[in-house]
């Protein structure tokens, strides 16, 4: 029991320490090049490559091939019996956010996830150690139109700004169905419930955003065309921050991520997209997207998805594991998400399930949490695969990241070394000592008697759409 | 997709000097069993739901992964009566079996999942009425969840067609949550599915500090410590007391029956259901994730002289000397839940299968999932495996072991003459996603390879 109240009082404790102490991972001196010698190289786009090396200079891949030269001072790495893949991207993440949901309104396209990035989440660094170099922080599902996302690259130990993917296409969160209607929330009498409460109602909400951008994009466009002729002493229209996004989106500008789960509202937000001449980028779950495959790929959107979860709702009891599969060969570019801190971590796994149910091949399979994603948030020529000039973004995996029993040994971002097994063993000795003399200080001693202190809980366990509840609910 | 083989109704090999001897009186039963193709096991006309007829089988020139001894390659095993009748490299095939080609293929062990709640919840969220987890109150020992169990639940089919043969359903609500039932994967009625219909009676072991996981926001409210510590303990003598009332009921109940002189006991559901786990006839499975917990429900289990089991046992590796000398086993659950604290090193759950595993400690792999989600079960072995459990041990952990920890080792979790015929037929390593299930025997029959997801698959997979 002393243990347990102690580790209560650790943990508040160690929560305000600087990070420099608790978890400096990146090693002191990262060269500017790398040498991974004789490894088998997964490169998504040329194939498999066996007994090659990857030569990574001032963070890009430099060369890819046999017998390469590296400078004197670079770090050279065995690869034999090793696996090299690029680092794994997940379209779905809510990872260091410090709030997820902005709920009260149904739409929130004034909010942005890039206001609440906490660079400490040390689920960023659990997720290193399974591959994962990029994530696409998406806003919650709880509004028809949701906040901006942002794209980071996983730079655990670096300061928040050095995290934000460059030159990654902006994007928007909305979502459709059970979440939107709040349908978890019971209907209590006195309490007003927000609209929309049907999927009726989700539609009618995105098609007022949108006619209201349309009418504001006007606005603008009129006043700068009058601007262009030498109009004189003419006044603006006022800026809309909740409707600037959604004018970006009509321009092709901001890539739209629209959370559903059955058939019927896929098909809607298709409908709504093409009268009002915009594109959704991904469906993300789409668990029902097997049955309007072929709807989803005439639009041109893709598809990011889970491989095998179902069940756990109503709208989530239609899916299947083939659904990967089914989309992939309707043509859709797919890729296979978290949405969980915990899945986050086995995403390789997760991948390989669409050889298992659909039968991909292996190629079609690894590209579903590489290029594909990196496709979906407009990335590609940078991350998603091994090519020279490409962000050196790879993982190094004891054996084939397809199989059960592997593991990552090393992941890098840029060149240099976020992860590594070896020096994170090596540092346990350490930080075990360092927790013992902690528990030992005088203000982790537990009290006698009383209160313990509040503990300040930064963050829920596991992130996921479907798990965040959204404060305040307007009566 | 599933791959089924053709070649059943074959009678066997030429070359097979055995099948030679048998061929002549053979020829006979193959005319009729020729006419009673239409009822066979693995026919097309099986329905979904009903249970399919045992029929006699030899799988021939598969590599046998007995797990309780050595591998045999190129072996056969025979299938009779729903038992394995014999396994080896030359073995007796009755008359009439029908045959089904091994090559290239392996033969495992069902797998068990002894940490579900299949069946008893089919959609968690939004749908409370497919919900039986739970009884009302804390204390339920008579509510037994091979009542409740649904045979037709869609996870029922999707688990089964990824080789898990075997599960354990638990009630999980209060402090005595119910009894557990250990199910084949099998069956149109509760009675046919049950190997051990009242396997196990569950207790939740009381969470100290109180309020226990969940709710999210921002703070959690101070907790009075005093108030913290005495909740806990107070509802450990709530346990007690019960199980106390079932001990003294169950004498009070045997005294009578040999002296009816004495004053009648009132029968009493609740307690009746008590009787078997306070006599240590029958096992106690304690939740507990944490440290404090499972050396509270060991010592408990101790004091009570019952039959413990953890279930959950997150901390375990650091109770493992204590487990390990009490000879208590665990249920792992937590192999794929994210690190409970944040110091934790980042693989704690992914290891702690071989850290148990080196102490010497009874343990076994479970997905802890309500059901959905428990096909995944082969992935948390492999998992445990790529941080530091041998190959064969992740094997065990989810076929054998469990079936020794649930006192089932005698008819089910390996290859062994006069076992169930739980068996799975596949491509490749059990354990690894990408490896793909040919045929499946449960109890001796032959199941179709079929499931809701297939039949949806099915259903769509070609629509233009």
């Amino acid at each position: 029991m002393r243990r347990f109240i102690s580790r209560l009082l650790l943990i508040s404790f160690i929560s305000t320490l600087p990070l420099s102490i608790t978890r400096a991972q990146t090693p002191a001196a990262n060269p500017s090049e790398t040498l991974i010698r004789n490894a088998t190289v997964l490169t998504i786009t040329h194939g498999v490559l066996a007994n090659t090396d990857v030569l990574i200079r001032n963070g890009k891949i430099a060369g890819v091939g046999k017998g390469l030269k590296a400078s004197a001072d670079a770090r050279v790495i065995d690869g034999t019996n090793k696996y090299v893949m690029p680092g794994i991207i997940d379209c779905h993440s809510h990872s260091m956010l410090d709030t997820i949901n902005e709920g009260t309104l149904a739409v929130t396209s004034m909010v942005r996830t890039r206001d609440v990035l906490n660079p400490t989440d040390v689920d960023l660094y659990r997720q290193l150690a399974g591959g994962v170099t990029t994530v696409n922080l998406l806003h919650g599902s709880a509004n028809p139109i949701g906040g901006l996302n942002t794209v980071v690259k996983i730079k655990y130990g670096r300061p928040v700004d050095e995290f934000i993917f460059p030159g990654a296409m902006p994007g928007i969160k909305f979502a459709l169905g059970e979440n939107v209607k709040r349908s978890s929330n019971p209907n209590l009498p006195g309490v007003t419930r927000r609209y929309p409460n049907t999927r009726m109602g989700v539609e009618e909400t995105i098609r007022e955003a949108f006619t209201k951008a349309r009418d504001y994009k006007r606005g603008w466009d009129e006043y700068r065309a009058a601007v262009a002729n030498g109009g004189k002493n003419l006044i603006p229209p006022r800026r809309d921050l909740q409707l600037e996004p959604l004018v970006e989106v009509l321009e092709g500008k901001r890539y739209v991520h629209a959370h559903c789960y059955i058939a019927s509202e896929i098909l809607m937000l298709i409908g709504l997209a093409d009268e009002f001449g915009f594109k959704i980028k991904t469906f993300q779950h789409v668990l029902e997207g097997y049955k309007v495959a072929k709807e989803i790929a005439a639009h041109g959107a893709g598809a990011s998805t889970f491989a095998d979860s179902w069940a756990y709702k109503i709208e989530a009891y239609d899916a299947i594991p083939y659904n990967t599969a089914i989309m992939t060969r309707a043509g859709i570019v797919v890729s296979v998400n978290s949405d969980s801190d915990e899945r986050a971590r086995r995403l390789n796994i997760e991948a390989a399930k669409a050889m298992h149910w659909g039968d991909l091949t292996e190629e079609q399979a690894l590209k579903l949490i590489t290029i594909n994603p990196a496709i979906q948030l407009g990335i590609q020529d940078k991350v998603g695969s091994i090519e020279v000039g490409k962000d050196a973004d790879l993982a190094i995996w004891n054996g084939h990241p397809f199989s059960v029993y592997s593991r990552v040994d090393t992941t890098f971002i840029d060149g240099d070394i976020f992860f590594d097994r070896q020096q994170d063993l090596s540092r346990r000795a350490d930080l075990a000592k360092e927790r013992a003399t902690l528990e030992q200080a005088d203000p982790n001693k537990p009290p006698a008697q009383g209160q313990t202190p509040g503990v300040n809980r930064r963050r829920p366990r596991t992130h996921s759409d479907d798990e965040e509840v959204w404060e305040g609910e307007r009566p | 997709m599933k791959k089924e083989r053709g070649g059943e109704t074959e009678t066997g090999r030429l070359g097979d000097t055995v099948m030679m001897n048998v061929l002549k009186l053979a020829l006979t039963v193959v005319m009729l069993a020729a006419t009673a193709a239409a009822q066979q096991p693995g026919n097309p006309t099986n329905q979904q739901g009903v249970t399919p007829p045992r029929g006699t089988y030899v799988i021939r020139n598969a590599r046998i992964v007995t797990v309780s001894g050595a591998d045999i390659e190129n072996g056969s095993i025979v299938i009779r009566d729903g038992k394995i009748e014999a396994v080896g490299t030359s073995v007796n095939v009755p008359a009439g079996a029908q045959s089904i080609d091994g090559h290239g293929l392996s033969v495992y062990p069902g797998m068990i999942d002894a940490g579900t709640s299949m069946g008893l919840v089919e959609v968690p969220q939004g749908a409370s009425g497919t919900v039986d987890t739970s009884e009302v109150g804390e204390f339920n020992p008579n509510s037994r969840a091979i009542i409740a169990v649904n045979p037709h639940s869609a996870h029922i089919g999707v688990a089964r067609v990824e080789g898990i043969t075997n599960v354990v359903s638990a009630p999980t609500g209060g402090l005595i949550s119910g009894q557990a039932t250990l199910i084949n994967l099998l069956g149109t009625s509760p009675k046919e599915m049950a190997v051990v219909p009242n396997a196990a009676l569950v207790i939740n072991y009381p969470r100290l500090g109180g309020g226990g996981g969940g709710g999210f926001g921002g703070f959690q409210p101070q907790v009075n410590l005093a108030d913290a510590l005495t909740a806990g303990e107070r509802q450990l003598e709530q346990i007690r007391k019960m199980l106390r009332d079932g001990e003294a009921y169950g004498r009070a109940r045997d005294a009578y029956a040999k002296d009816s002189s004495l004053p009648r006991p009132d029968i009493n559901v609740v307690l009746e259901a008590l009787v078997p786990y306070v006599r240590g006839q029958q096992p106690v499975i304690f939740r507990a994730d944490r440290e404090a917990e499972i050396r509270g429900a060991i010592k408990f289990a101790e004091e009570m002289k019952l039959k413990p089991i953890i279930l959950g046992g997150d901390d375990a590796w650091k109770v493992a000397s204590l487990l390990k000398e009490k000879n208590v086993p665990v249920i792992l659950t937590g192999i794929f839940g994210l690190p409970g604290r944040e110091d934790d090193p980042y693989d704690v759950l992914y290891e702690s299968a071989a850290k148990l595993q080196q102490a010497g400690v009874r343990f076994c792999i479970s997905s802890g999932d309500p059901g959905a989600e428990a096909r995944n079960l082969p992935m948390y072995a492999g998992m445990a495996s790529a941080y530091g459990l041998s190959k064969a041990d992740a094997l065990k952990a989810v076929t054998l072991y469990p079936a020794q920890i649930m006192n089932v080792a005698d008819r089910l979790g390996s290859i062994e003459v006069g076992k169930m015929a739980n068996l799975v037929v596949t491509d490749g390593d059990l354990l690894e996603i990408r490896t793909h299930i040919h045929y499946l025997f449960i109890d001796g029959r032959k199941v179709q390879l079929t499931s809701r997801h297939t039949e949806l698959n099915d259903a769509f997979k070609d629509r233009k």
